[in-house]
């Protein structure tokens, strides 16, 4: 069942003004696999997501989602592709006016036939598995930490067991223990529900805590994939200092730098 | 290679009195086919293809009502695993207290918060009173430049709608004064009226209520903005004193700014009156001229008095208002709007005190 891509995305073009973000992009997210996304700040790895679920007009190439062509889709298409992915935004993003659990409830709301208190009990259940506590549920988006709405965005990306999950920058800002934490619930998630998961991401600890698979976005398009071990024997300057800089040696050999 | 379409998604219940044998996809798309089945029913699962957390969610909860699963495969069974491993667990729910308890309680909390919401502008009106000293002591960090902005955006850019406002008003009195007066010959008592009515009253009462709509969303927009990214406490970091440099020239500003509004709504207002009286009525302006000289200056000063009052409870609403934006743009939004409806509600009540007052001393 593994294997076969489930996000294609054949010599994409995005530009804003005469300002090129990507050029000639190719990209492949497999089922089942977790990919990580790396890039310079600014190096358009938000814009790729957000081209990717359709937020985002290009300017040519091709993009396919689970074997539809995102930008070609009927409305009740898109709609039912929706339903097949989940986004996490860079802040959540949730619902200012709504609780948690009632976040999570909106995409429930689009299953027919889920009684009240079925929808409830499962919104609860993917607050809980998000990692947050009980009480959180009744809480108000401004009332959490910056960790918490990432987890409750979490919760809300995955409320319809999607097949996709995009995340942007999940542990960004989190403490470590949160942050692994967080880690080793995106590795749960996947083998538990075989999700596929296009997480971008700076957190050298994270990709070598999940990731199967490595994208480096750099000169307007993905430079290089492939495993960890893979990355570390490119030697284009960008990655081999990424790879190999003083904090990246610490998070391959999971010692601290000793003085 | 078949993706399964969630939404198309299928499941097929066959029930044998106490056995319930599912196949297909147990996922939330298809969890409400399972409602009318007997909760504590031994489920077989040997021919489900799919599952998810949602359906993982309806078995544990009906393992805990005393059904049996069977036939679960490996996957499933780890999903259900990881279910069942996060489950969430309710807090102790805490004791509702009868409906009495709470209306009386929800009153009495009412109640206090308008009186804490009362001391918390006594607060302000008293840090910026300090603020004003503090600058007074140290001319060099008064922060005249803002103040003159300030009085630029709450006066200068205030003057045209104050202008036609009041114009408008005073033709409005003198059409609909003219009117009733005629009735008994005594049209030219029409100045009297258009007088006293837009120095003592209308004039300056209006003027604060558009300012209050103008500028106290404005203060409440701008200090909250800031508040809401953490500006302020960086200022005070940087050991930059907010009420110093935020708010004293904000409400300074409209300090000196409203009395000079309130005296050019009521010039703008007498011009139209005298406008209206001369086109309906035929009294010249040396008549209207003549007339208001007879006027009591007493109206023109009780009007004055109120205006920096008013300024006041604007600006110190306004601030207030701003400094209490939490950190979601949301309640930016509704501080602003409750603080042009609680400065414009003030500022009516001021009037009416300032009414009684001025009766008693017999202004
Ligand atoms: N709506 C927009 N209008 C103009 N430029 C944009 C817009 N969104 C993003 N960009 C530009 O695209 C580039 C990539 O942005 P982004 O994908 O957010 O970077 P990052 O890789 O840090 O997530 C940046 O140079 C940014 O200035
Ligand atoms: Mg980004």
């Amino acid at each position: 069942m593994n294997g076969d891509p489930v996000v294609r995305v054949r010599g994409l073009r995005t530009q804003f003004g005469d300002h090129v973000v990507h050029e000639e992009l190719d990209l492949d997210l497999r089922r089942g696999e977790i990919l990580g996304v790396v890039g310079g700040s600014g190096t358009g790895k938000s814009v790729l997501l957000r081209a990717i679920v359709g937020l985002e007009a290009c300017q040519g190439g091709t993009i396919e989602v689970l074997g539809k062509q995102i930008g070609t889709l009927s409305n009740p298409d898109r709609r039912a592709l929706e339903q097949r992915w989940g986004v996490m935004f860079q802040d959540g993003a949730l619902f200012s006016s709504l609780t948690v659990r009632e976040n999570v409830e909106v995409p429930l709301r689009a299953v027919a036939g889920l009684s009240d208190t079925q929808r409830q009990g499962l919104a609860e259940l993917k607050v809980s598995m998000a990692g947050l506590p009980w009480k959180a549920n009744g809480n108000y988006p401004s009332d959490l930490s910056g960790g918490m709405r990432k987890r409750a965005g979490l919760a809300r990306a995955l409320a319809l067991d999607p097949e996709i999950v995009f995340l942007d920058e999940p542990t960004a800002g989190l403490d470590p223990i949160g942050a692994s934490a967080f880690d080793r619930l995106i590795v749960t998630l996947r083998d538990a529900l075989n999700l596929s998961v296009f997480l971008v991401t700076h957190d050298l600890d994270t990709l070598h805590a999940c990731c199967d698979r490595v994208a480096v976005l750099a000169e307007r398009k993905v430079l290089t994939t492939g495993t960890m071990a893979e990355m570390l024997q490119v030697d284009h300057p960008w990655v081999h200092e990424y790879f190999h800089g003083p904090r990246a040696r610490a998070a391959t050999e999971g010692i601290p730098d000793k003085d | 290679m078949k993706v399964a379409d969630t939404t198309l998604s299928d499941l097929s219940i066959d029930v044998f009195d106490k056995r319930v044998i599912l196949s297909g996809h147990l996922v939330v798309w298809t969890l409400s086919k399972l409602s009318d089945t007997p909760d504590a029913a031994k489920i077989d699962l040997a021919a489900v293809t799919r599952m998810d957390t949602a359906g993982a969610w309806e078995l544990t909860r009906r393992r805990a009502a005393g059904g049996t699963l069977t036939g679960l495969s490996h996957h499933h069974a780890s999903l259900l695993a990881t279910v069942t491993g996060a489950l969430p667990v309710p807090d102790l729910a805490v004791e509702v207290p009868a409906w009495w308890r709470r209306t009386l309680e929800g009153t009495g909390r009412r109640v206090a918060g308008v009186l804490v919401y009362l001391s918390e502008l006594a607060e302000y009106l008293g840090r910026t009173l300090a603020a004003l000293w503090r600058g007074l002591c140290h001319p060099s960090r008064f922060p005249a430049t803002s103040l003159i902005h300030h009085c630029q955006e709450t006066g200068l850019r205030a003057v045209p709608i104050v202008a036609v406002m009041s114009f408008l008003i005073g033709v409005v009195l003198a059409f609909q004064g003219s009117d009733q007066l005629r009735q008994f010959g005594a049209e030219v008592f029409v100045v009297d009226l258009i007088a006293i009515s837009i120095l003592r009253e209308l004039g300056i009462l209006l003027t604060a209520i558009i300012v209050a709509g103008r500028t106290a969303s404005a203060l409440t927009a701008s200090i909250g903005s800031m508040k809401m990214r953490q500006e302020i406490d960086a200022m005070r970091t940087l050991g930059l004193d907010p009420d110093l440099v935020l708010v004293l020239p904000r409400i300074l500003a409209l300090v000196l700014m409203l009395p000079i509004l309130g005296l050019v709504s009521a010039l703008t207002g007498l011009l139209g009156g005298a406008v209206m009286s001369w086109i309906e009525l035929g009294i010249s302006p040396a008549v209207f001229v003549a007339r208001l000289a007879d006027v009591s200056v007493s109206h023109a000063v009780v009007g004055l008095t109120k205006a920096p009052v008013f300024a006041l409870i604007i600006g110190v609403i306004g601030c207030h208002a701003g400094m209490r934006v939490g950190k979601d743009a949301e309640s930016l939004g509704r501080m602003t709007s409750s603080a042009v409806v609680s400065a414009v509600f003030a500022v009516i009540i001021a009037d009416a005190a300032f009414s009684i007052f001025f009766a008693q001393v017999g202004l």
